[in-house]
């Protein structure tokens, strides 16, 4: 019988897959045993969603961009009839494993570790993450291996923290081990709260069973018996789906006490986020468990030593807790075998802004940016030019076109001045404005800013003010040396870091775009265009309908023009504030 | 005090049981119930869980989830997330402040709308977006996303057109 899985993460619901999902389950309910309905997590082409897959006898078809009309005829044609609507497959594999559809290059260029199971197991079932070899590494690791070999094999591994920082995450857990309590926790960074990442969110929607899986090795590996997953409240399906997969995983023994009748206890809770971006950093983490107030605390003692409550604490994020099962699974050997020789094993990319397939990447360590952005994210939308990417989030910073063979790694990028961070990549076309950009981050770090170590708290607003004046066109000589030295300053003299990083915006843009920001400072021009303090408005005739409504907007009477006459602004009074842009319907007023 | 918003809310107080780390819990499920927390919350919690008054409201003006006022009927979220700032979202919200009237963290008079901006809801891909209660609306533009909060708005006018006759009916 055929097996039809609708895509429901977060992407594919904003898409409308519910509507296609109710529109399936109402032809089921017609033609009762003609197929069966399921749902999956995120395969990662957020930009072809809805996706609907077809399975049967091994060979797959995905569908994408579906709509309940289309799933009508999916049915019609393809179900009943056999016959593949091919106009709107977007990747199918048959039984000989040959591989079609518009969009196969981007699932076969990719090397899926982490995401091994998102989209193609249903996340609510642990008898399909059983199916797919789920939980064969814990039973491996409880029942064949000594918490010391567990170690041993995640150190051989070469896996290295996902969150950002990328502290190998074998020693990590061998310093939590060697302190001994009577209590010790694991706890999972689910906080991710960089704008533009989403891989964690779609892992946890998608395979949350990896994570608790890899929780529990951990848990093992270091003699821990109780964990949390700190996850943003704005996360609220996937809170859903490890709540799911919390209780099923209790209900068939895999948590509670006497675990696979090992004699090892183990339990987790979730908590959940109340939105603070600084809580991602693990010890204002802690504190936000703890009920308090989510501000960092010195280091050391570190985690290992004490962490939660006072205890010694591992601490990773979701994505190098869901790599632990299949490298307990399939040998470290098989893990060190990709990547590059500091860096194994492979990294799950969030593509975003202005590239042609924006969703999720895993790909090996030291593919380069060129090959992410072009290969597998397909090249810039409306065939503009390639200026930049934006790597790390806020913490993170701008790497030019010119540097696109850099490789993603941990010691290549940091090279170019940005971070690894979580893995948001977001591309940047020639209608970017450099000193825009780095404002944008400031804007956000500062107003994130927990407020205890005064460089972050007032170097980072005053970097903010400097920005703000250059992007309005009021900037000052000597502007640049002043954000430089400032942010040389907060680097150095912040305790955590969120501060740390947070001048790297502007550092990275003034190393690389230099001469933008001269343009802003002495020619009161913006290059790109997109300061809207430094363009001038102009209105396209052809467009304008002669409405009037943009005159009423305009404060200083710069708009001329009769009803259903073509408008005309008079750039001498114009104030440059965008009312008349945002007010006219037509979209008639453009800058130049 | 309604009686049944408050249970879950007394519910969670009363089985309460000294357990550490409880009070973003609480604090959720306050807001959860009245949508937002109002003064009386504070101090239920602060008395059932001995922690002071003022740790409590500092908790609150921590976290940005946390409302101290009541909220519109429709809550619009404007994502500004890296993504849909470069895909224009500055020119998305200042439509939606043009359309409702009101700046950013505000309520309408008639307390239907309130807009707020959110860091990112992670719907990279359908840049720019905006969410109105849990609906997220993508691939907007000025025009789009007028029309949107106009659909609202009308939706609530027709409500409204309908009750007023429906009380009218009742009279005669």
């Amino acid at each position: 019988m055929k097996k039809v899985i609708v895509g429901m993460g977060t992407c594919g619901l904003s898409a409308g897959a519910q509507a296609v999902y109710d529109k399936l389950d109402e032809i089921l309910k017609e033609h009762p045993g003609t197929f069966s309905l399921s749902h999956t997590g995120c395969i990662g082409m957020c930009y072809r969603e809805p996706l609907v897959e077809i399975r049967e006898n091994g060979c797959r078809t995905i569908y994408g961009e579906v709509t309940p009309d289309v799933s009508d005829e999916i049915y019609k044609e393809h179900i009943v009839d056999g016959k593949t609507l091919s106009d709107h497959v977007v990747y199918s594999i048959d039984s000989a494993g040959d591989c079609g559809g518009s969009e196969a290059d981007y699932l076969e260029l990719q090397k899926r570790i982490v995401l091994r199971n998102c989209g193609t197991c249903n996340p609510e079932s642990i008898d399909e993450y059983e199916a797919a070899g789920g939980y064969e590494a814990l039973r491996k690791s409880l029942l064949k291996m000594k918490p010391g070999d567990i170690i041993e094999e995640i150190k051989n591994s070469g896996l290295r923290g996902r969150g950002g920082a990328g502290f190998p995450t074998g020693l990590k857990w061998s310093f939590a081990a060697q302190n001994e309590s009577d209590i010790k926790y694991v706890v999972c960074n689910a906080d991710e709260g960089d704008p533009g990442a989403f891989m964690d969110r779609s892992v946890l929607e998608g395979d949350p069973h990896s994570v608790l899986e890899g929780m529990i090795i951990c848990g093992r590996a270091i003699g821990a018996s109780s964990g949390y997953i700190y996850c943003r409240a704005e996360y609220p399906l996937a809170i859903h789906r490890l709540t799911i997969a919390i209780d099923a995983a209790r209900a068939k023994g895999y948590l509670g006490k006497n675990i696979l009748g090992s004699g090892f206890d183990f339990d987790l809770k979730i908590k959940q986020g109340a939105g603070a971006f600084v809580c991602g950093e693990e010890t204002a983490l802690f504190a936000s468990i703890e009920g308090k107030r989510g501000m960092p605390r010195i280091r050391p003692p570190f985690p290992a030593e004490k962490g939660l409550w006072g205890k010694p604490t591992n601490n990773n994020n979701v994505e190098t807790y869901a790599n632990i099962p299949w490298i307990i699974a399939n040998g470290s050997e098989a893990y060190a075998a990709f990547g590059t020789e500091k860096s194994k094993g492979t990294k799950v990319f969030a593509l975003a802004g202005k590239v042609v397939r924006g969703g999720l990447a895993e790909v090996p360590m030291g593919t380069t940016i060129h090959d992410l952005v072009f290969k597998i994210g397909g090249g810039i939308k409306q065939g503009k030019g390639f200026k930049a990417v934006q790597m790390g989030g806020p913490s993170g910073g701008c790497i030019p076109a010119a540097m696109d063979e850099t490789q993603v790694d941990f010691e290549s990028i940091p090279a170019t001045g940005a971070i690894m961070g979580s893995g948001g990549l977001v591309v940047l076309d020639e209608t970017a404005c450099m000193v825009e950009i780095a404002r944008f981050f400031l804007d956000f770090t500062q107003s994130e800013s927990c407020g205890r170590c005064t460089f972050c708290r007032i170097g980072t607003r005053r970097m903010l003010e400097i920005l703000t004046r250059i992007s309005m066109g009021e900037g000052q000589s000597g502007d640049i040396e002043k954000l430089v030295e400032f942010g040389e300053q907060v680097r150095e003299a912040s305790l955590c870091g969120l501060g740390q990083s947070a001048p790297n915006p502007a550092l990275t843009t003034i190393r690389y775009y230099r001469d933008e920001y001269e343009a802003h400072i002495k020619e009161k021009c913006c290059p790109a265009g997109s300061c809207t303090a430094l363009v001038d408005f102009y209105i396209d005739p052809e467009k304008c309908t002669g409405c009037t409504l943009c005159v009423k907007k305009c404060s200083v009477e710069a708009i001329a023009g009769e009803r259903k006459e073509p408008h005309t602004i008079d750039i001498e009074k114009c104030v440059r504030c965008g009312q008349c842009i945002s007010s006219c319907k037509f979209e008639a007023v453009y800058t130049k | 005090m309604a009686a049944r918003d408050s249970d879950r809310f007394t519910y969670r107080l009363w089985r309460y049981d000294g357990a550490q780390g409880e009070l973003i819990p609480l604090l959720q499920s306050a807001q959860d119930h009245f949508g937002y927390i109002p003064r009386r919350a504070i101090s239920y919690i602060s008395s059932v869980t001995g922690i002071p008054e003022s740790d409590v409201y500092g908790v609150i003006t921590f976290y940005s989830q946390f409302r101290l006022q009541p909220m519109g009927k429709y809550l619009v979220r404007v994502c500004a997330g890296t993504a849909c700032h470069v895909s224009g979202a500055k020119m998305i919200i200042e439509t939606v402040q043009d359309e409702l009237g009101i700046e950013v963290g505000d309520t309408t008079g008639d307390g239907l709308f309130t807009l707020n901006t959110v860091a990112c809801i992670g719907c990279c891909s359908l840049a720019p977006v905006i969410m109105v209660n849990d609906e997220t609306h993508g691939r907007l533009d000025p025009a789009s996303v007028r029309k949107i909060i106009r659909k609202y708005k009308r939706a609530e006018e027709e409500t409204r057109r309908e009750e007023s006759v429906a009380t009218c009916d009742d009279e005669t």
